[in-house]
Formats: C-alpha cells, structure tokens, sequence
C-alpha cells in the first residue's frame, strides 16, 4: 500500500477510474520450450525414458503448470504430486534442470533454459515417475519429537496459555517455516552416503523444539541426535540452506544445535 | 536409476550444483584425505633415516625431480586451504559467525551462507595458490 499519493497502477480503486475497471492488458511473451520429463516405473520398467513436450510459457508460467499441461493434454499417465501450488504443502519436489526444488515455485522464466528437464528427488525411494516417497523423513522427523515437550500443559486446570515475548519467539521461528518438502534431503551431500543420517530436515526441527522456551525437552532430543549419523554427520556443506525454498536455513540450526552439545549454548 | 535414488560417492563428490561452500565441502575432503596419503608416505620417507645416511639421501632425491616438485606443490596447496578452511569451520560448527536467527522474509537469504564464510573460503583458496607459487619459486630457483 503506497501512503498519501495515488496507488500503483492496475491497483486503483474502481471509484478511480470512473463507472468502468480498466485493466492492463497483458501480452502473452509465447515463448516456447521443450520440458523433458523422466518417465520410470520401478516395478514395470528396465530403465528411466525422458517424454518430450514443447510447452509454450508466460512469464509466470511456473513448471508444475507446465507438467500439468502435459498431462492434462498429452500424456495422463505421468506421475506427479502436488497439493497446494503455493508453496505451503511440500509435496511437489522435484530436481528441475538439475536441482531440486518445488515445481509450484520455480518458474520456467528464473530457469533461463530452452529445456526444462524434471526428474524425481535424489535420496529418496522412487514411487514412480516424478512421485518419490517420505516415509523415512516423516518417520525421522517424528523420533526427534517435533513438539513441546513439558509436564504441565496449557489446558490442564490451573495453568494458562505459555507467553512469550517477541524475542522469545523470533530465536525459533524461521525454523519453523518448514514444509517437509524434503528438498534439503535431496541436495545434502551426507545424505547422499548415508541413508541412515538424520538429514537437515530432522536436525533444522530438532533445534527449532530445543530453541523453543516452552519446550523442555531439550536433553531428551539431544541424546537422539549426538551420534555419527546424527548431528555429528553434518559437514556443513550448506547445500541444504541453498535450496530450501521457505528461508529456514536448515545448516544454520544445525551449527547452532551443535553450540549445545559443545557447550557454548546453554 | 535405481529405486532409491541414492547419489552415492557420485552425488556426494559433485561440486558444481550448489555454490561455493558444497566447493569448499568437497576440496576439504579431498586435501583431508590427500594429506592423509602424505602423512603415511611422510612417515615412511623419514623412516629411511634409520637405514643410514646414503638411504635418508636416495629417499631426498626422489623430491629433487619435476614429479617430486609437482608432488611437493600439491602438499603445500592442500595444507594451506585444509587449515584455513579447517578453522572456518571449526568456528562455524561451534555455532559462531551466523549472527541471530530471525523471522526469514523473501527471498530468503540463508545468514549460514554469509558472505564471512564465503570470504573466509576465497581467502583460503587465495593463499594456498599463493603458498604454491612461493613454493614453485623455491623449488625452481627463481
Ligand atoms: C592445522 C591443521 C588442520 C586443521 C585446522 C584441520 C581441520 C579439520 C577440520 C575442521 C576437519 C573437519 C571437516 C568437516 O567437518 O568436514 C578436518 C577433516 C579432516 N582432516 Fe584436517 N585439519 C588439519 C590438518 C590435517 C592433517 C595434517 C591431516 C592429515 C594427516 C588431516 C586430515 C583430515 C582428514 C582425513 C579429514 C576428513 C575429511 C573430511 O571430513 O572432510 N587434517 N580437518
Ligand atoms: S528445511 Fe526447507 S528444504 Fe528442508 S524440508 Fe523444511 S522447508 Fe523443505
Ligand atoms: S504443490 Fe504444494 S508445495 Fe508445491
């Protein structure tokens, strides 16, 4: 909202513009690409193929849109899951040209490419075509508790809701901006090796529990975590802040969480 | 493609996805490993101090030829960025140098890749060629 003067344009109110909207009118750019997609039944087939679709774009043409026309037009058979197209649900990672990342969020104009090439995540089980399966991240980002721990409770007789002050709140909060979208998984290079690693995904929730005043379960989760293919896996490589794509910054919890375990964090 | 899509070794050792950190991850592993393989052979050559004189001096020649001097400028170069890198991280994995986490607004720029720890690893590159080329210059009698 601009403050005194007139607002941007597109954005008048109707009184502004007399009885009729006018709106802007937009011209499509009809640029073209060519958006492969990886095609690979685990059950069924011997090997991945690429299905090649050349899909005209706009500049906020974004490739889930462009997977779906696809597969709405060409080929219903293609294996995709998405939820939200937001951002907000975490179920369409992908590697895009290579990297992963959440199709509803990438548009093909950042992607500066003529081909687009979509493939399932790495470090996780294929399901089939783009769909990879969560089950072992849900499974470890359940063992490190993700919720308060604490005997009393805020509904039990005689307590109130647990207040915090803004300073209180902002030492866990971008942590827990977390989708599950498992993209941090999929670009860490541990988890690469090891796929018994915890993985950034469970170590970044792991501190925003422990970093949380209401919690006190802080030596409980710290037991679960302070081992080789725990906390102790992570060599800060930093990819999984790279390409998480909600701002959590996952390695920066982890190096933080470490501060506990080495005593410079209380 | 396998069912699991592990990336393995393979993934593990790709530096050219992610940036200058996964750079750094990859170039500490490998000058890890690398001054690993020289401390053995280190041990080894100084060993030969026991059989003598003249074993200690045929031991010394092996260095004096261009293979030795090659072999002697990667040694430099690795140990130069293991321990400038070494201490970044041994300083960044104690928690220090990201400054307070805050309410992350878009787009998003992660504080873990800052530009001190992106600094500290240019610099570290920086020296170990610097550290190679006196090293050259050494060797050669320049
Ligand atoms: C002052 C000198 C040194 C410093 C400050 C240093 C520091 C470090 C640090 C912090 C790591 C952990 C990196 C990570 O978390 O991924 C590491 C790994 C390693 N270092 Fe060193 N180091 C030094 C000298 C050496 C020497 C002389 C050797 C060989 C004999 C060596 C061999 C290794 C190996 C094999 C690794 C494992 C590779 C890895 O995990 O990436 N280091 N070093
Ligand atoms: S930390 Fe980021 S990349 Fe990892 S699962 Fe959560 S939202 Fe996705
Ligand atoms: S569809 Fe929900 S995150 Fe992309």
């Amino acid at each position: 909202m601009t403050k005194g003067g007139a607002l941007p344009k597109g954005f008048e109110s109707p009184s502004d513009l007399g009885s009729q909207e006018k709106y802007e009118e937009v011209k499509p750019s009809s640029k073209t690409m060519t958006l492969r997609i990886s095609k690979f039944n685990p059950d069924k087939d011997h090997a991945p193929t690429f299905l090649e679709f050349p899909v005209s774009y706009e500049k906020w043409t974004t490739v889930l849109d462009a997977i779906l026309e696809a597969k709405n037009y060409h080929d219903h058979s293609i294996g995709v899951r998405y939820s939200c197209r937001q951002a907000m649900c975490g179920s369409c990672g992908m590697n895009i040209n290579g990297k992963p990342r959440l199709a509803c969020f990438t548009k093909i104009s950042e992607l500066d490419s003529d081909v687009v090439t979509v493939e399932p995540m790495n470090n996780f089980p294929l399901i089939r075509d783009l769909v990879v399966g969560f089950e072992r991240m849900f499974s470890t980002h359940k063992r490190i508790k993700p919720y308060i721990i604490r005997e009393d409770s805020e509904i039990s007789s005689g307590t109130k809701e647990f207040l915090q002050t803004p300073e209180d709140v902002e030492k866990y909060i971008q942590f827990s901006s977390c989708i599950k979208c498992g993209l941090c998984n999929s670009a860490c290079p541990t988890m690469a090796a090891d796929s018994t690693f915890i993985g950034p995904q469970g170590l970044a929730q792991a501190y925003r529990y422990i970093a949380d005043n209401r919690d006190q379960g802080k030596d409980e989760r710290l037991k679960i975590i302070d081992e080789r293919h725990g906390i102790w896996g992570c060599h800060f490589a930093g990819s999984c802040s790279q390409v998480c794509p909600k701002g959590v910054d996952p390695a920066m919890g982890i190096q933080l969480l470490r501060g506990y375990l080495l005593g410079y964090r209380k | 493609m396998e069912k699991d899509r592990k990336e393995g070794i393979r993934g593990m050792a790709n530096p050219g996805r992610y940036g200058i950190e996964r750079v750094a991850y990859w170039l500490m592993r490998i000058t890890g490993l690398g001054l690993l393989f020289y401390f053995i052979g280190h041990i080894y050559e100084t060993s030969s101090l026991l059989d003598g004189k003249a074993a200690w001096n045929s031991m010394l020649e092996l260095t004096q030829t261009t293979e030795g001097h090659i072999f002697l400028t990667l040694v430099i170069g690795m140990c130069v960025f293991h321990t400038g890198n070494g201490i970044r991280l041994m300083i960044a994995q104690s928690g220090f140098g990201f400054g307070k986490p805050r309410r992350p607004d878009y787009p998003y720029t992660p504080s873990s890749l800052n530009m001190k720890n992106k600094l500290c690893i240019y610099v570290s590159i920086g020296l170990a060629a610097l550290a190679m080329m006196y090293g050259l210059g050494v060797m050669y009698d320049v």
